[in-house]
């Protein structure tokens, strides 16, 4: 079952080169972690997974017990029941396979299940489309999920390494879904550096749920109906955790660090100091406008990247103080999904909303791109920051909600 | 070979060509390079348009979007030219790989306007000659490979050999007709001369050259 192991040994592990694809780099760390339980249904793009994973049980690799369920609803079901028994579990989907989870997803958060979903984002219908866009991930933003994202296969695949012991955490017993981009990190192979099993092994520790079903010493009852003299309490008992999520994120990513000589935060802030402008940006796309980061650096454009990996919780006071101490003139907030709220997409609500809140006073423009798989590319990226400088200078009025690579 | 090649791959659904893509950046990675390999994806219907894309590089590669002016641009069906504008944003100092049995002086005139280097193989007849079937991503990945300079042929030969007794572990029978099409198709590689300043007498040798000097 779970892996031997103490969470206390870090011990430095020898990097590995390869060339992978997302799925494989997320299906490779599976067999590493060997958790208990995974019910699973396939859909494009995370098909790979489940398929993956099935040919290491299979082969005799790893010893997780696989659920072939006939569903997204029933996959998620099985989760809560095998993690409420105290199994390690762990499922994967995409788009309309997370839409069907919904109600599931509120369980597994609310029944403080620490259950780890591996979700390679897709666009929700319609119009029916298997590309990707943040849409999936974005409509189950207030299930109580905590969400990481990744910019490439490495990230997909050390965010999973380091998703169990955050879920599992006393002060959080919280399920982790960690994301990547449908396709564009998904289905491309590039260079990766994994770890040694045993080091992975370790990282993550053996499950010892306090508290679990199957404990006939110490009898729980999971999913039990509450009075509203009581349901407001757990609610914000939830909430709370979400709060102390933010402290273990870091603390694990320390560990981690220790571990590969990677460092992850809350987002990354790159060639920020003293930029006048300011992309705020998720996922794959974050890469690509690195790339162009450089090259306006290059022409002495002050511009820099802020790459949001911790979308819940939420990290406001941070981002807001980061674009405070960079001293920039506009913020371009990117969003690679609707809210259709007729105003701004999810990041372009949330970010304004923490800047006011700490009385940080910049400018900002919403972009939306990327929609269904829609391209985004080097020169997408210049456009957005040359907008922002006519923004800034008073040339332009600021545009908001504005869409990039839209045919005319 | 320059710091970063962008390669965009023409294929119809079913041909392999994505296969190609993934196999180059495999054995570009064994050479120590930064690589990606990856699909456009869209309804996947067998005979319809694909494209598929490789950036090698020395450097990490963070770019995520498809590439719109390669260094090189590999068709695996040469139907495409009438409905694909296979050569849009092809570099001036890049080239065109085709698989037709036609010479490349007859396939210019479908490159709306296109000036520079053309190269062509018969992948169809190397594939059917060595593998009895039509299996056209097999010699295209050699003819590119070879065209491109990512690495010399004994280099790329030796880790195909090593690809293939991995993927084929299961059926080794066709490792040999495999290694043979890529072969041949490596060393079949024409170049068309007609709108540059080499001599044609010595295609073959220039071709090698460019390989080594990329």
């Amino acid at each position: 079952m779970s892996m031997k192991g103490s969470r206390d040994r870090q011990v430095c592990s020898k990097a590995i080169p390869e060339r992978m694809s997302g799925n494989e780099a997320v299906s490779y760390a599976i067999r590493q972690v060997n958790p208990d339980v995974m019910p699973a249904f396939p859909i494009t793009p995370s098909t790979e997974i489940p398929q993956m994973v099935s040919t290491f049980i299979a082969n005799g690799e790893i010893d997780t017990e696989f659920i072939p369920v006939e569903s997204e609803h029933s996959a998620m079901s099985a989760a809560i029941g095998a993690e409420a028994a105290g199994a390690r579990t762990m499922t994967a989907t995409s788009s309309a396979g997370l839409a069907l989870m919904w109600e599931e997803l509120l369980l597994a958060a609310s029944n403080r299940l620490p259950i780890v979903l591996t979700l390679v984002n897709r666009t929700l219908s319609g119009p029916i489309n298997i590309n990707c866009d943040h849409s999936d991930g974005m409509g189950a933003r207030d299930t109580g999920w905590i969400q990481i994202y990744a910019e490439n296969n490495q990230e997909a695949y050390d965010n999973y390494i380091q998703a169990f012991p955050i879920a599992e955490d006393p002060r959080v017993h919280l399920p982790v879904m960690i994301c990547q981009d449908g396709f564009i990190t998904s289905h491309a192979v590039e260079n990766i550096e994994l770890l040694e099993d045993e080091h992975v092994r370790s990282f993550v520790g053996e499950y010892r749920p306090e508290e679990f079903l199957l404990n006939p010493g110490k009898p729980v009852s999971v999913g039990p109906y509450a009075i509203s003299a009581y349901s407001m309490e757990a609610k914000r008992a939830q909430e709370a955790a979400m709060e102390r999520a933010g402290e273990v994120i870091l603390e694990v990513a320390d560990r981690f660090h220790a571990m590969s000589g990677r460092s992850y935060g809350f987002f990354e802030e790159y060639r920020t100091k003293d930029a006048d402008y300011l992309m705020v940006i998720m996922g794959s796309a974050a890469g690509t406008a690195k790339a162009a980061v450089d090259e306006l650096r290059e022409e002495g454009h002050k511009v820099g990247i802020i790459k949001l990996r911790v979308f819940r919780p939420f990290p406001e006071k941070e981002i807001a103080e980061a674009i405070r101490r960079s001293g920039c003139k506009a913020v371009a907030i990117m969003d690679r999904c609707e809210s259709y709220n007729g105003n701004s997409g999810p990041l372009g609500s949330e970010i304004p909303a923490g800047l006011f809140r700490n009385k940080v006073m910049v400018e900002t423009v919403n972009y939306i791109y990327g929609l269904a798989g829609r391209d985004f590319t080097v020169d997408h990226v210049k456009s957005v920051f040359a907008e922002l400088g006519q923004v800034a200078q008073g040339r332009v009025p600021a545009p908001n909600h504005k869409y990039i690579g839209l045919r005319e | 070979m320059k710091k970063t090649v962008e390669i965009r791959w023409h294929g119809r659904g079913g041909q392999g060509a994505k296969t190609a893509a993934l196999l180059l950046a495999d054995v570009a990675f064994k050479t120590g390079r930064c690589v990606q390999g990856f699909p456009e994806y869209g309804p996947e219907r067998m005979g319809a348009p694909i494209t598929a894309f490789n950036r090698i590089s020395e450097d990490r590669i963070r770019v995520h979007s498809n590439i719109y002016d390669p260094d090189y641009v590999v068709v695996v069906d040469e139907t495409l030219l009438h409905s694909v504008h296979v050569t849009d944003g092809l570099k001036k100092d890049g080239a065109i790989i085709i698989n037709t049995p036609r010479s490349a002086r007859e396939i210019r005139g479908l490159l709306r306007g296109y000036e520079g280097r053309i190269f062509t193989v018969d992948a169809r007849q190397i594939s059917e000659e060595t593998l009895g079937r039509n299996f056209p991503n097999t010699p295209m990945l050699a003819a590119t490979a070879a065209v491109c300079g990512v690495m010399d042929r004994k280099e790329f030969l030796g880790e195909m050999q090593a690809s293939f007794a991995h993927k084929f572990a299961k059926k080794p029978e066709v490792i040999k007709g495999n290694m043979a099409a890529l072969e041949m198709a490596y060393d079949k590689v024409e170049m068309d001369m007609t709108k540059t300043n080499v001599s044609p007498v010595n295609q073959k040798a220039t071709a090698k050259q460019m390989k080594q000097s990329a």
